[in-house]
């Protein structure tokens, strides 16, 4: 177990290399300059070389890549050009509001899709089934902007129970959670019926069966325990699904987050933003992956003894 | 039953429309795309044409969906704006299908360092979410219609790529390929004749179902200001400039939001008989 965390670890390597090289390199296709937003009216084109200088803008891309990345590695994601603070501070504010709406609405998901997608598994075919599963479709054919403009509309204008906007009490994370969260909700009630109706039929449940086990034990602790193994790896290779809803609905809510700050930073041209919050959210793809990979080999005792 | 040969033909258009599903989602869709087609013979307004004394009207005999914050009837825009997501979205589905089958094909049958090569970026690319890819290419290539179509047929080639890869790779190692080419023939024919049709039943229910995604990528790019500028309407431009007036004018974001829900909730449920129809479930959900 060790040795394969440590294996899955060293693989990441390569894997952040390729991954900030590209997202080093993207950026940098994007038309327009950020030094024009710095620029006063009227300035010249000695004044446009110092600024560009005092940026490293002039440099190869080879070598500001390379001045990036050993910068990174050492916890410094350089100076945001258009807010000129450090990114890493502006990183700082952000990431923890990121996170708390992305956990939150990951642990509903996670919740609320296994309960609905074994409710539904055990009633295969029957109205709660069809029920659920129709809710759940729906759930994940509404843009997640406009379920959360549609909250607010009743929860916070009609109903005035939550905040509109903001990011000051818990009170204000109910609706982000619950738009983030009902998506990934949809997601995960469908691959827990699906690995629960497929795990319904293996052979060793004739056997529990046969020795008399009452069949709502059988459900839970066995069929349901099968069952999570493709919902464990499905939420893992999704996470960054969840944190790409979360990046258009923290701009609804205007949450101060890392999706309205990519959002306001892609908008200014502002690149060592743009790239830091890139590079943080493949992290927690990565990161996500990794974690993924760890549980399964932690409740699946035939996955331990492939290693 | 399985992994047989299924020909697109009538019988499983016939199987597809025999289930309630397929005919009321089959209806919807045909629907949708008749009102976009001739939107102008449909209504006696205009998309563009500003009618400030009737702004925000609620819906009623003369503006049944009501009008925007110009006097601009909303059921006008929706039609016309039907005509720039389903076509941003269909188009940009094609870019990625084609795209993606040729990558794949090529990868699977061919191996080697270039199915490495390709397997290692469609692998970095996948577990990224494809609202950000298309967001950043938006920005690369800038906002507007053929920005979207782009960035959006970018975001799903990964999922072309994958499955037409895992389709080849299944049966390219089947003994009627190595027959035909001991009869001489070549690559091309053996894709072409004989691997590609027999990969293309998953690819089209998938495709089918990315196109519903698709319209939520465009609604959501459109509700960036990233999608078609105005005042060419599209049903995720209408959600954002109706943000603006949510609390006056509600009917403004909810109107599209309902189209573009209704309508993937369509795509979605005629995929599903599709599905069945075509009995690839399994080969669907193996990428």
């Amino acid at each position: 177990m060790l040795g394969y965390f440590i294996r899955r670890v060293l693989v990441l390597i390569p894997v952040f290399l390729a991954v900030s090289a590209v997202i080093f390199s993207i950026i940098h296709l994007i038309p327009g300059d950020p030094i024009d937003n710095l620029l006063k009216i009227g300035a010249g084109p000695e004044q446009r070389e110092i600024m560009t200088a005092r940026y490293g803008l002039d440099k190869p891309l080879v070598v500001q890549y390379w001045i990036w990345l050993s910068g990174v590695l050492q916890g410094d994601l350089g100076t945001a050009i258009v807010a000129r603070r450090p990114v890493a501070d502006l990183i700082a504010q952000a990431l923890p509001h990121s996170l708390a709406l992305g956990l939150c609405a990951l642990a509903f998901s996670t919740f609320f899709g296994i309960v609905l997608g074994t409710i539904a598994a055990l009633t295969r075919d029957r109205w709660p089934d069809q029920l659920i599963m129709t809710v759940v479709l729906l759930g994940s054919t509404v843009p997640g902007f406009w379920l959360g403009l549609l909250l607010i509309l009743v929860f916070s204008v009609w109903l005035g129970m939550f905040p509109v906007s903001g990011a000051r009490d818990w009170s204000a994370m109910v609706l982000p959670v619950l738009t983030v969260g009902l998506g990934g909700t949809a997601l995960v009630a469908r691959v827990t019926r699906v690995a629960m109706v497929e795990a319904g039929q293996r052979d060793f449940l004739m056997l529990l069966h046969a020795k008399g086990m009452r069949p709502a034990r059988i459900q839970l602790r066995h069929v349901l325990r099968h069952a999570l193994i493709p919902v464990v790896t499905i939420l893992s290779l999704r996470i960054g699904w969840i944190l790409g809803g979360a990046v258009t609905v923290e701009v609804v809510f205007a949450r101060p987050g890392l999706g309205t700050l990519l959002i306001k930073s892609l908008n200014q041209h502002d690149y060592p933003v743009v790239q830091a919050c890139l590079l943080i959210l493949a992290m927690a793809v990565m990161l996500g992956t990794l974690a993924g990979d760890l549980i399964q080999a932690a409740m699946d005792p035939r996955v331990r003894a492939a290693l | 039953m399985g992994v047989a040969v299924v020909k697109l033909s009538d019988t499983t258009l016939g199987r597809v429309m025999r289930r309630p599903k397929g005919v009321i989602a089959g209806t919807w869709l045909i629907l949708v795309v008749f009102v976009a087609v001739f939107a102008p013979y449909l209504t006696p307004y205009e998309y563009d044409i500003q009618d400030l004394p009737n702004a925000f009207r609620a819906p009623d005999a003369a503006h049944w969906l009501g009008t925007d914050e110009f006097g601009r009837d909303m059921l006008t825009r929706i039609m016309y704006g039907a005509r720039t997501s389903l076509s941003v979205s269909t188009i940009a589905i094609g870019i990625s299908v084609f795209c993606g089958m040729c990558l794949g094909a090529a990868s699977g049958y061919f191996g080697g360092r270039f199915d490495r090569a390709v397997t290692a970026v469609i692998d970095l690319t996948w577990s990224f979410p494809e609202i950000l890819v298309a967001l950043i290419l938006v920005a690369i290539i800038g906002p507007g219609v053929t920005g979207a179509m782009v960035a959006i047929g970018v975001a799903y080639l990964a999922l072309f790529t994958r499955l037409t890869r895992s389709q080849i790779m299944a049966i390219k190692s089947e003994t009627f390929v190595e027959a035909s080419l001991s009869l001489g023939a070549s690559h091309g024919h053996i894709l072409m004749r004989h691997l590609l049709p027999n990969a293309l039943a998953p690819v089209i229910v998938a495709a089918m179902l990315a196109t519903g995604d698709a319209i939520i990528l465009e609604a959501t790019l459109g509700f960036f200001g990233l999608g078609a500028q105005p005042p060419t309407p599209s049903w995720g431009g209408l959600m954002s400039s109706g943000t603006a007036h949510m609390f006056k004018a509600p009917w403004i974001i909810i109107i599209p939001g309902v189209a573009v829900a209704v309508t993937v909730f369509a795509i979605n449920l005629f995929g599903d008989a599709l599905i069945h129809a075509l009995d690839v479930r399994a080969r669907v959900r193996e990428s």
